[in-house]
Formats: C-alpha cells, structure tokens, sequence
C-alpha cells in the first residue's frame, strides 16, 4: 500500500479570493457554534465551580472550587448509582441494538416481497417514539414482549451470571420492544449500505466455494464497517440523549431543585458528557482497531515483502564480498 | 408430438434412486442458484413475528385507548373490547385541549423547521462549494457539536436566554436555528453537504459566466435542485421538533410558568396525569376517574398528526437514508 503523493492543487488568486465567500456562507452556523456551542461549554464548566445562589436581585457565583464534584462522587449515591446502570446498560444495548439491526437488515436484503412494507413496519418508531409516549408505554407493561416469561429468566440469569450482568441482561429483556423502537434508523442504514454491496462479489465467492457463512465474515462485515461505527456511535447518543435516561432526569431536577442549583448541576453534566464521549470513543476504538482478515493479509504480505528484500539485499552484498574476494585471489 | 415426449421425459429425469429425496432437500434447502422455500418461510416467519413485536405497543395502545372501564377490570378480555367506545377520547380531548396544543405544537414544530430548512443549506452549501482555510476543523467541530449531550450546555445557555429575555417564547427556538444550532441541524447540515456536493460544478460555472453571482447562484441553482434533500430535511426536522419534550418544556413553555401562553402536544402528555385531576376537579362528576385506557387515549392523539403524515410521507422517509448518501459515496 504505497501512498501515492498528489501534488497539491494551488488554487489561483481569483479562486481564492472566490473562496473567501464560503465563510460568508458558514458565518451564521460559526456564530452559533461560537455563541450557542463553545461558550456555554467553557461557561458550563465554570458553574460547575461555583456554587450559584439565586436571590431576587439576581445570581450570586461563589467560587467553591470542584467541592461540586467531590459532592457528587462521595456525598451524594443518587448520581454514582444511575451513572453505573446508565453504563452497564449502554454498553451492553448498543451491541444488542446493533447486532438486531443488522440481522433485520440482512433478513430484508434477500428477495423478500413487501419490502417496502416491512421496512415501513421498521422505521415507524422513529417517528412516534419519543419521551413521553415511551413512559406511558412501560408504565402500561406494554413494552415487553407478550407471552415471554420473564420471572425465569431472570431467575436463571440471576445463578449463573455474576450480579451487575445479570442484571443489565434482565433490563434488556424487560425493555426488549424499547430496545427494538430504537433501532429503526439503524436498520436503514445497514440495508442502504448492503444494497450497495457488489453481487459480483458473492458471485466469485461462490465460484471459490465459499459458504454464505464465509461470505458474511469475510464481505459483509469487512464492507459495512464504517456504517457499524457510524451506528454504534448513533446507538449510544440517542440512547444517551432520551428521556427515558434517568441521568438526564436527574439532572434537570437538581438544577431547578433547591439542594442542587445551577452549579451543582453543571458538574453532574460535565461528568456525564465526559462519560458519554468515553463510550463512544471505546465503541470507536472496537470497531475501527479491528484488523479485518485483508487489512491483517495484506500486512502479512507486506512483511514478506521486506524480508525477501532483505534477504536478496543480504544475497547481493554476499556476491559483492565473494567477487572482491575471488579478485584478490586472483591478483 | 416429438417435443412433448421430450418434455415427459426430461421431467421424469431424475430416475436414479433417492432422487426424490434430493429434490425435496433442494426445495427446502434450496441449492447455489436458488434460494429455498424452507429457507424463505423461515425468513418470512421471523420477519412478520418480528413485525408483530414492533407493532405491539401501538396495537395494544390501539386496543386499550377504546376499552370502557369494565372492560379493564374483567380478565378475559384481552384484546377486543366488548363495545366500540369513545368517551375515553372525548375526556382525553378535553383535558389536553386538543385543539390549542395542536394549533401550538404545528407552530413549534413548523417554524423553527423552515428556518432549518433555508440555514442548514446555506451552510451545507458553503461547506460543499467552497474550499476555504479551516474547512477540515469547522466540519471535525460540526460532529463534535453533535456528540456532546445537550445537557452540558444547558444551564448556561438557559441562564443566557433568560438574560436576554428569550425564555418562554418562541425565539428561543427561532435563534438557534438562524445560527445553524436548531436540534439535530448537524446532521441536516451533513444532508445538504453531502447533496450540494453532488450538484455539478459545471453547472454553477455556467451562471457564473451568464453573470450570476455566488447568492444568486445558490437561490437559483443550488436550491430548485435540492427538492429531495429539502424533502427529508423538512420531513426530519418536524418529527424531532415535535417529539422533544425537554427543552420545549425549559424554553419555550417555560419550566416555571404554569399558566405560561404554549403547550405542545408531547409536553401535555408528559403532565398528562396531573393536568386531568385538576380538569377533572373543575369538570366536577361529568369526568370520570383516571384510568389507563384514558391514558392511552391520551398517547394515541398526541401522535395521531405524526402517524397520519408517517402514512402519508412514508416511502420518503424510509427511502430518505438512501438519498442523504450517508453510506458514502
């Protein structure tokens, strides 16, 4: 894989000038990113130092340095404990929602009648799933699957499984059907992407004998990588930004809440987000640091390459010493 | 004659022993060629019973939302009510004020969608047209914005709102969406770039020499040509305006505000519960108790507007993933 080097294209004095438009045209999202963004970030973390009092004249900051943040990780359980069942159930629903989806996906992508229907079944949580339709949908046990016995399972997650997984598995099942309403987009995505694939590929891989198993491991997955990234990483935002997170709850009732207050809160959402990129970054990190079987072959290859490079390079010098030496016997 | 004896034959061919046994194998299995039937209905059957499974809650909202009380309480109906009844909507009706909150949530979810729709182009536009210094950081700043939750940035901007007296109205969702910040705009900012950046440059080259300038060749050139884009734009934009509840709660019917001028749809079912005690409170005996298939009433009108456009607008949005090239290029 030798990188080839293209001269870089220097674009005149008109075209630069020309270009000079496109800030024109960014300007108003560059102020919003500015003022709408960055600020109230940089500002975020400044609340999250202070404690802020509100009195009728107006807020009061004092400057309390990160006692915000001592506050939530040894005084206050609410927080430390969402946190942990926030985690363990992202980290174990994004997989689930993204193995769901491409199942669903593949199941469509054969020459299946009704299609479109099937996909419009799919797709329709997307538009009606929001906060408040979810919460009345479990308040009413609607959102588990019907005829399912979830009492044994439980049980039987609960003998073999150490506590916290056991538990992440049994909100999976308990919540399966609000599982499945957020892989909707998911699914579009991964058929879009399939439908893409080149046939001829299977094709030649039949010719060589491959079985639909291999054709999966070894086209499929290796060809829709970067849309598996792209829906991990929109898996874990849309789960994180929902309402039905308790996190997100929480926080926006300490910050109207007397105990809490703008600051205290602050600090709680600066941890979340932190948090919230770290998963995505170890989701990123799984996904992309996977070698897949011609990025592992053709480095194997290019391995080789360079010892039989050495190795001629060694043969030569060996020729070179050998031809000095037959000339000096010579002389 | 000839032919037909051939055609006999040809179909009595596999003569050997445990040919049947082959070709039925074949039928279910199916071969290299074909796919079988057995493989076929399995797929089928995962399909449907996958599909009954997504639409379960809304069939059970369906079923629930006309069942009078004593159908409730009596176990052996399950899914079909015993009569087709519906005071359930009329109390549910009531008590939101359909109406108002639909008049209201068309406005919140519209406005802010159209700005959306003219910003989030003229962004995209200047991001696929032009190559300009700092492209790389904006568009790396653009996903970045969309990663960060929105919580981090909540207290301020809503401390900064307050101060410039945006709160409770419906600026608050005006101005970002000027500023290319409306909820979820990164994305339909990556729609438009995506799409402006298959729009020939030769094209705009050609109004350039007819003496057209770089806004009158964006309005002209660059927008008649997006129908699609502006399509799933439009289409996207409304249904998550629509659907958040938080921050249409914190800036727009203010959190504080009880008797604050707007409500929306989602926002008076998230306080569905209380807002039909007191209705009911002041309705005196003419409003019966609370019970779930009120509430599920309650559910099923506060999407019904979003599942009638889903039933109109359907092939757009499950084709508009294909459309936005979001799977590259």
């Amino acid at each position: 894989m030798k990188k080839v080097k293209v001269k870089k294209y220097k674009p005149g004095k008109l075209k630069r000038r020309e270009n000079l438009m496109g800030y024109v045209f960014v300007l108003p999202w560059l102020i919003g990113i500015l003022g709408l963004v960055l600020y109230p970030l940089i500002q975020s973390f400044n609340f999250s130092l202070n404690n802020i009092i509100m009195l009728p004249s107006g807020r009061v900051m004092q400057f309390i340095g990160i006692d915000n943040y001592t506050r939530i990780f040894l005084k206050d359980p609410t927080f430390i404990l969402d946190l942990k069942s926030y985690i363990t159930e992202t980290i174990i629903a994004v997989p689930v929602i993204v193995a769901f989806a491409l199942i669903i996906a593949m199941l469509l992508n054969g020459k299946i009648r009704g299609r479109g229907f099937f996909r419009m079944i799919f797709f329709l949580p997307v538009i009606i799933a929001s906060g408040p339709v979810m919460t009345q949908l479990v308040d009413q046990d609607a959102a588990t699957i019907p005829m399912l016995n979830l009492t044994m399972i439980q049980q039987m997650l609960n003998q073999y499984l150490p506590g916290f997984l056991a538990e992440g598995i049994s909100s999976i099942f308990s919540n399966m059907i609000t599982l499945l309403w957020y892989s909707g987009v998911q699914i579009l995505i991964f058929l879009a992407a399939l439908q893409k694939i080149d046939t001829s590929l299977y094709e030649a891989a039949k010719i060589d004998g491959g079985s639909a198993w291999e054709c999966f491991w070894k086209i499929t997955l290796p060809t829709i990588k970067p849309m598996l990234l792209l829906n991990a990483v929109y898996t874990v935002i849309s789960l994180s930004n929902n309402d039905q997170n308790s996190l997100i709850t929480l926080i926006y009732t300490t910050m109207l809440s007397a105990t809490g207050g703008y600051g205290y809160a602050s600090a709680m959402a600066w941890c979340y987000s932190i948090i919230v990129t770290v998963i995505v970054a170890v989701f990123a990190l799984i996904i992309m640091g996977r070698k897949d079987i011609y990025e592992r072959r053709a480095k194997k290859y290019r391995r080789e390459v360079k010892k039989q490079e050495r190795l001629a390079r060694k043969i030569r010098k060996r020729g070179l010493k050998n031809e000095q030496r037959n000339a000096k016997k010579a002389a | 004659m000839n032919s037909v004896t051939q055609k006999k034959q040809r179909n009595k061919l596999p003569s050997y022993k445990g040919a049947w046994k082959d070709k039925t194998k074949k039928f279910i299995f199916g071969s290299k060629e074909k796919e079988g039937a057995g493989k076929q209905i399995v797929v089928y059957i995962l399909l449907i019973s996958i599909g009954f499974v997504y639409l379960y809650p809304l069939l059970y909202m369906i079923s629930k939302s006309f069942m009078p009380l004593n159908d409730l309480l009596d176990t052996s109906i399950n899914w079909l009510p015993s009569k087709f009844y519906l005071d359930n909507y009329r109390q549910a009706l009531k008590s939101m004020n359909y109406a108002k909150a639909l008049k209201d949530s068309i406005i919140i979810a519209g406005v802010p969608t159209l700005v959306n729709i003219i910003v989030c182009a003229f962004v995209g536009y200047g991001f696929a047209r032009y190559e300009f210094k700092g492209k790389k950081l904006m568009l790396g700043l653009l996903i970045f914005s969309f990663i960060i939750p929105p919580q981090a940035t909540m207290m301020p901007t809503y401390v900064f709102y307050n101060d410039i007296g945006l709160l409770n109205s419906l600026k608050a969702f005006i101005i970002p969406a000027l500023l290319g910040q409306g909820l979820k705009a990164q994305i339909f900012i990556l729609i438009y770039y995506q799409f402006f950046r298959q729009v020939p440059q030769a094209l705009i080259e050609a109004a350039k020499i007819d003496g057209a300038g770089h806004f009158k060749s964006f309005f002209r050139i660059a927008i008649p040509s997006a129908g699609p884009a502006i399509l799933v734009v439009f289409l996207f934009s409304i249904v998550w305006y629509w659907n958040e509840s938080y921050l249409t709660q914190l800036y727009v019917v203010g959190a504080f505000a009880k008797s604050s001028s707007w409500t929306s749809l989602i926002v008076s079912l998230k306080t569905f519960e209380t807002s039909y005690n007191t209705s009911r409170a002041a309705a005196g005996s003419s409003m019966v108790d609370i019970n779930e298939s009120i509430k599920m009433a309650g559910t099923m009108l506060s999407i019904l507007p979003l599942l009638i456009m889903y039933l109109i607008f359907q092939r757009q949005f499950v084709e508009s993933v294909d459309r936005t090239g979001i799977t590259g290029e």
